[in-house]
């Protein structure tokens, strides 16, 4: 029992002195830029003491000593015998990490460890002796100093002494007002949360149950009780949702150190601006963007911002200025790291990425800048002339930009040659829910995370046995014109199906579902026997037997109860030996960049009432959606749809367009092709919808009316190009709000 | 005078095992189960307890005991493994029983195979022995999986 007691007393100290000592590197930080007080003297000195005193307390002796010389140190300064110094500075940051070493070393191995820590103590001793002259005198006469604080000979000031207020008002341990927020926030298990989050979830299944059982019933008070309970568990789900997040800070608070220690060891001068440090983000993205982060502002620091001289010599203040700035936009986090550096020398990426074949000199010639910025994430790629033992080793930026990928965000990069470079990064808030489509296989049904998810392609008994075709073997579907290597869901994960075999079926003349998934920047085809819905599902873990599984990223609980697996669609893909592993990526990377530099484009083919056929861009296209018109809803004078627990309004496009006044009742289902722009969405309500083709179009301005923005010929007929702002502009003009951005027109 | 422990008792084809009361969460009717594509075949399924995803790991797979009958339904019983909650398919649960212990014993050197590395120790009742099974070595399938084909049903 005493040992658990032990135990636990450790684990407290653990937590409490790791945040004490990352409060006590930003303190020294502030001070050494000549911005502490008196009263930061006073809490570094609090933070060390209180270690001291805990570490004592159950017996762990070394920490005790340690934490001892350096607590006699800041016990001078802070009685103000002493003047803090850059040079102490930086021994007291040595002194945290040796006790933040220590705090490691007990937390791993429960020991303290055997590292002689006596040449840093030393250096501490030393700094107590040697004080500098002026104010040793000064304080020398003086043997109480709870008296009138002396102030330090203005005449004399020690020459490397950073200003401090000395205001000795020195309760040594009494009482202070206290300003910590312990009174108002408990410390929680991570684990307690988790399991309340599971119950709010399994609470709103039960809710949805009583809901859909009692909307039969006559009973005023049930009807009552089922409408309160409906709106407690929201209620209760969307606070509990909120206890997990924590801000952007607790990952940030570690950077003005870094900051500082790189800075110093390049000679480099840095100030480190951050905003938004409160915006908040659920606790596993925080766990998951901690590392890219760090790489990131490194590398800012390391290839971005120049030495003093070059920044002189280039007509820029001499201290470069790293910002950090977190905020929420349209559900999303945005994370942006700018620095006022080098920027982005584009001649020289393009050099090197020809010097690495991975473009020929003819690609690299016809990229764009934005592409140029893109081919800093392809792998092995580093333009740092030499390698530092900081960054520049050509791992990272592809790293960076995986993880962030794998946790459904996306990283953009914007530079100005001499201004600097700006890195864009966009998260989702939370990860424990995320958006999928269902599908069954084997009878099993299956989720699939909507960021690896492109297309779904269904093939009907006769295109089935044409389009998919078999090399070797293996079989290969051609989307628009591209081999689309194919997997069945079933044989991989050795399900009975009725879509036994790939040749059997499509003889038998069933439909086939092809759903196209993304990994690691390549397309495969995952053949499914059903397509069900797409779903927002809470993403649990799977225990530890199933961990070996690479093909599972975690499991939910569905509608009914039952539980689904989330497929890990990289995992998949490398089972299926869709994509081979880490295999020619940099050559994945330059066809899309090739890609990219011509002018195809894919399209969206529908027809809108009327006969001619019409066309958008897909990269507009948020959705495709079906709605049955008895979902239908009206918002005073607007047709409206609930989607996603949002309220989706609808345009009929038809009706504005000219030459068809008579706005014809459209099909049932409805077609619905959903657009979003800045974090609102919209409905566009149209009659069919035909096929994505992927093409190189001109279109022709013409005088095809409101709502047309002109017209090509695709697949050798007259399409119609909708313009889309247009059209939703004439039917709601506070759409865009103030900014419309006729850039976002493309065509 | 001798010390007692609580055992909260099941059966599997015939053979009566125990598993210590505190490590047991709580007993539970069979549920119907997601089938985990490329698992070993002693994992029967995930079922859902209360927004937990639980393995359910199949005893008699797991002690390489012949297969249940079809249409036999197990039970589960949850125990709290280091990582998070397991399911043990059993096919009957038994009481909880108090066991003093001077009557208990290393297994004897005759049990062999996958039983002398799971059952930590036997109780001698006297109608029965009652095989003490240690549950994280049962919940921990590493070099489990690939020993085991599938057992002669």
């Amino acid at each position: 029992m005493n040992d658990q007691l032990q135990q636990q007393l450790i684990k407290d100290l653990l937590i409490e002195s790791l945040e004490g000592l990352d409060a006590f590197d930003r303190e020294m930080l502030a001070l050494e830029k000549g911005e502490g007080s008196a009263e930061t003297v006073n809490n570094v000195f609090r933070i060390i003491h209180t270690l001291k005193g805990s570490s004592g307390c159950i017996g762990l002796n070394k920490m005790e000593s340690v934490a001892h010389v350096g607590e006699s140190l800041l016990s001078l300064v802070r009685d103000g015998k002493l003047a803090i110094t850059p040079a102490m500075i930086t021994v007291l940051l040595e002194y945290s990490d040796a006790l933040k070493e220590i705090l490691r070393c007990l937390e791993q191995t429960g020991q303290q460890g055997a590292k002689d820590y006596s040449p840093l103590l030393q250096k501490l001793q030393q700094l107590q002796n040697t004080e500098p002259e002026s104010v040793k005198s000064a304080t020398a006469g003086f043997g109480l100093f709870e008296e009138e604080p002396e102030p330090v000979p203005a005449a004399q000031p020690p020459p490397e002494t950073i200003p401090l207020p000395v205001k000795t008002a020195v309760e040594k341990e009494a009482a202070r007002p206290v300003t910590s927020v312990s009174d108002s926030a408990i410390r929680v298990d991570v684990g307690q949360l988790d399991k309340l989050m599971n119950l709010v979830g399994e609470l709103v299944l039960a809710r949805n149950q009583i809901i859909q059982f009692t909307s039969g019933s006559q009973e005023p008070s049930l009807l009552n009780a089922a409408q309160r309970i409906n709106t407690i568990t929201t209620e209760l789900q969307e606070s509990v949702m909120k206890t997990r997040m924590q801000p952007i800070g607790n990952v940030w608070a570690k950077f003005p150190r870094i900051v500082h220690d790189m800075a110093q060891e390049l000679g480099k001068e840095v100030q480190l601006v951050m905003e938004g440090k409160e915006t908040d983000l659920d606790r596993t993205i925080i766990e998951a963007i901690k590392d890219p982060l760090t790489h990131l502002v490194r590398n800012a620091i390391d290839h971005g911002i120049e030495t003093p001289e070059v920044r002189r010599a280039a007509g820029k203040p001499e201290q470069g200025q790293l910002t950090l700035r977190a905020f929420h936009e349209g559900g999303q986090v945005n994370i942006e790291i700018m620095d006022n550096g080098l920027g982005i020398n584009i001649a020289k990426v393009k050099a090197k990425a020809v010097q690495r074949s991975l473009l020929t000199p003819d690609q690299a010639a016809r990229l764009t800048e934005r592409e140029v910025f893109n081919l800093i994430f392809l792998p092995g790629f580093s333009t740092a002339d030499k390698v530092t033992n900081l960054s520049g080793r050509g791992v990272g930026m592809d790293v960076v930009k995986t993880n962030i990928e794998k946790i459904g965000g996306s990283v953009d990069v914007l530079s100005e040659a001499g201004q600097g470079t700006t890195l864009k990064i966009k998260i989702p808030l939370t990860l424990a829910i995320i958006p999928a489509l269902v599908v069954t296989s084997g009878g099993e049904r299956f989720a699939i995370p909507q960021v690896s998810l492109l297309e779904l392609v269904r093939l009907e008994a006769g295109q089935a046995r044409e389009g998919i075709e078999l090399l070797y073997g293996a079989p290969i579907y051609r989307l628009r014109g591209q081999l689309l290597p194919l997997a069945y869901l079933n044989r991989e994960f050795r399900l009975d199906s009725k879509a036994e075999d790939s040749a059997a079926c499509a003889k038998a003349g069933a439909v086939v579902n092809i759903v196209v998934l993304q990994a690691d920047g390549r397309q495969f085809g995952m053949v499914v026997d059903e397509i069900n819905d797409t779903e927002e599902i809470v993403v649990k873990p799977l225990g530890k037997q199933l961990k070996g599984i690479t093909c599972f990223a975690g499991a939910t609980i569905m509608g009914d109860g039952r539980v689904a697996l989330i497929l890990d669609v990289l995992g998949l893909a490398q089972h299926a030996n869709v994509i081979a592993e880490v295999h020619d990526r940099g050559l994945a990377g330059k066809n899309k960049v090739a890609e990219k530099a011509d002018e195809r484009q894919t399209l969206l083919l529908f027809n809108a009432g009327r006969n001619a056929p019409m066309a958008i861009p897909l990269s507009m296209v948020a959705r495709l959606e079906e709605f049955p018109r008895s979902q239908l809803e009206r918002s005073g004078n607007q047709e409206v749809v609930q989607y996603r627990g949002q309220i989706l309004p609808l345009i009929q496009i038809s009706s504005h367009l000219p030459g068809s006044g008579d706005a014809a009742p459209s099909a049932d289902p409805m077609q619905v092709v959903v657009y979003s722009e800045a974090g609102r969405s919209v409905g566009l309500i149209v009659g069919k919808i035909n096929d994505i083709v992927h093409e190189a179009v001109t279109v022709k301005r013409n005088s095809g009316g409101a709502g047309i923005l002109g017209s090509a010929v695709v697949q050798d007929k007259v399409t119609d190009f909708l313009d889309v702002p247009g059209i939703i502009r004439a039917a709601d003009p506070s759409f865009y709000g103030e900014t419309i951005n006729p850039a976002k027109q493309t065509l | 005078m001798s010390d007692t422990k609580q055992f909260c008792t099941f059966f599997v084809n015939g053979l009566f095992f125990g598993v210590e009361v505190l490590k047991v969460q709580e007993v539970i009717r069979y549920q119907e189960m997601t089938r985990v594509p490329l698992a070993p075949s002693m994992i029967e399924g995930l079922i859902n307890l209360r927004g937990q995803i639980v393995t359910a790991i199949d005893l008699r797979r797991r002690l390489e005991l012949p297969l249940r009958q079809p249409g036999q339904l197990p039970m589960n019983v949850v125990v709290r493994a280091e990582d998070g909650a397991v399911s043990l398919l059993v096919d009957e649960i038994g009481d909880v029983v108090e066991i003093q212990d001077d009557i208990y014993e290393r297994p004897p050197e005759t049990l062999q195979g996958v039983a002398r590395e799971l059952v930590q120790g036997v109780y001698k009742l006297k109608h029965r022995l009652l095989l003490i099974l240690d549950t994280e070595k049962t919940v921990n399938l590493t070099g489990a999986a690939s020993r085991v084909a599938d057992p002669v049903p």
